[in-house]
């Protein structure tokens, strides 16, 4: 399980909790994603933006 | 008082979006921890209809309604040339001191009470005082400009996604005007294709204020519908379900608005559906002006470039900013759509207004001044190239011939 974080606000996108209030459930991968999935708290970036975090 | 100023690095390019522009600092922290005093306005100023309508129940003079309409468009654009631009940014200390300061919010916890009460109390006295027409309209264009205000407040806490309580409250003081659709539409929507055609709450060269209208409040209803029944969808709900997050504050509007007419009669027809109206008027000025023919380019691939401060109008005059939870310093805030109202900054080289909102709002409302003095702006600030700007399709042709002339590098 990866994670990825918005460049600009900091929202960090955790694959083992998904984005559940936007109707990605727990346990989606970064990459089954839709290319223009926004930063759910930002909004002003998208997938292709998100950086993935070292573990 | 420090008079320390320093070129520091700001979010933007943090972000690795290049931007000319980086915001000064010069922080005042005396002044910025002031200023912590004066955000009551958002809750003195719901204050003044409750006020006024106290007054006119006392005098039974019905023209005290008109109070927060004079105070709003007489005495406010005034005070803001007086008090002139507000020089202060915090610093990146002062912003981490701030940010996260519980104190900012209840502010507007405070304001969301005071508008309910102000809508109350403003229908219970324009039904039963015995009170021309006329002062009953001075009563509903206050409310009009009081629902203005709280959409602003709705606004800044809609922002806040992840606080579940500042959500509640956005759709509850959203709900005041019957606009709870609003945060939807513009987190996701507003802020995602702004500055582009595409975006019917972006306002295009040579479009004036009362054709936008038509095209931003039914294009940003339709799109907040998208957008939430798409989320809804996602999580297998229908969109007609009470996790519909543009139905949830839309209740609240018509149960309030059903009781007040249950109780204060036919009058609050007119009143209600004026006062909700000059509130979403309000709403649609702001988008007016805040990126009036300002156009994002696109890259390579076709994609818009991020947005940046350079696509938003900019105000930074004290008492406006002050009145508004700096709303004014826009193109901070649609740089990063996250940071709360205290910590806005100024920047020193994107597009200004010649002055803040109140004033801004009401030339709007005046076409061929509004594009006389705005429209040489823009092509300033595109260098000529009306390539570069927003226009509407409309008047394309006659704008190119008219200004297109662009700077020989
Ligand atoms: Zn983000």
């Amino acid at each position: 399980m990866k994670k990825y974080e918005c460049p600009d606000c900091g929202y960090i996108y955790d694959e083992t909790l998904g984005a559940e209030h936007e109707g990605y459930p727990a346990g989606t991968k970064f990459e089954d994603l839709p290319d223009d999935f926004p930063c759910p708290d930002c909004f002003v970036r998208e997938k292709p933006d998100f950086v993935e975090v070292e573990a | 008082m420090t008079g320390k100023v320093e070129k520091i690095k700001t979010g933007i390019e943090n972000a690795g979006v290049a931007d000319a522009t980086a915001a000064v600092v010069k922080e005042d922290s005396a002044w910025i921890k002031n200023k912590r005093y004066m955000y009551f306005a958002s809750m003195i100023l719901p204050g003044i209809p409750i006020l006024s309508a106290f007054l006119a129940g006392e005098t039974g003079n019905g023209l005290w309604l008109w109070s927060l309409f004079i105070v709003f468009y007489g005495i406010l654009p005034v005070l803001d040339q007086w008090s002139g631009v507000d020089a202060a940014n915090p610093s990146d200390e002062l912003v981490e001191e701030l940010k996260d300061d519980r104190y900012y919010v209840y502010i507007l916890y405070g304001a969301t009470i005071m508008h309910w009460i102000a809508l109350v109390y403003m229908a219970y006295t324009v039904s039963t005082l015995d009170i021309s027409w006329f002062s009953i309209l001075g009563g509903a264009l206050s409310i009009g400009l009081a629902n203005g205000l709280a959409l602003v407040a709705g606004h800044e806490m809609g922002h806040k996604v992840n606080d579940k309580v500042q959500v509640f409250f956005a759709k509850l003081i959203l709900a005041v005007s019957g606009y709870g659709h609003f945060f939807i539409e513009h987190n996701k929507g507003h802020h995602k294709d702004v500055a582009t055609p595409e975006d019917p709450a972006t306002s295009a060269f040579g479009e004036s204020i009362y054709k936008f209208v038509q095209r931003e409040i039914p294009g940003a209803f339709r799109r907040a519908w998208e957008l939430e029944s798409a989320r809804l969808h996602r999580l297998g709900k229908s969109e007609w379900s009470l996790s519909n997050e543009i139905i949830q504050p839309a209740l609240i509007t018509i149960t309030a608005y059903t009781l007040m007419l249950a109780y204060f009669g036919p009058v609050m027809i007119p009143f209600l559906a004026i006062g909700a109206a000059y509130g979403w008027w309000q709403l649609t000025g702001a988008n007016y002006i805040e990126h009036y023919g300002l156009m994002r380019e696109r890259d390579a691939n076709g994609r818009y470039e991020r947005c940046q401060a350079r696509h938003s109008w900019n105000s930074n005059h004290k008492i406006s900013n002050l009145v508004l939870l700096h709303l004014q310093r826009h193109s901070d805030h649609h740089a990063h759509p996250t940071r709360p109202y205290q910590v806005l900054r100024d920047y020193p080289e994107v597009p200004g207004l010649p002055s803040g909102y109140p004033f801004m709002l009401a030339l709007a409302m005046f076409p061929s001044a509004w594009f006389s003095l705005m429209n040489p702006k823009v092509v300033n600030w595109a260098e000529g190239d009306m390539n570069k700007v927003n226009i509407d399709p409309d008047v394309k042709e006659e704008m190119f011939k008219r200004y297109h002339n662009p700077k020989v590098a």
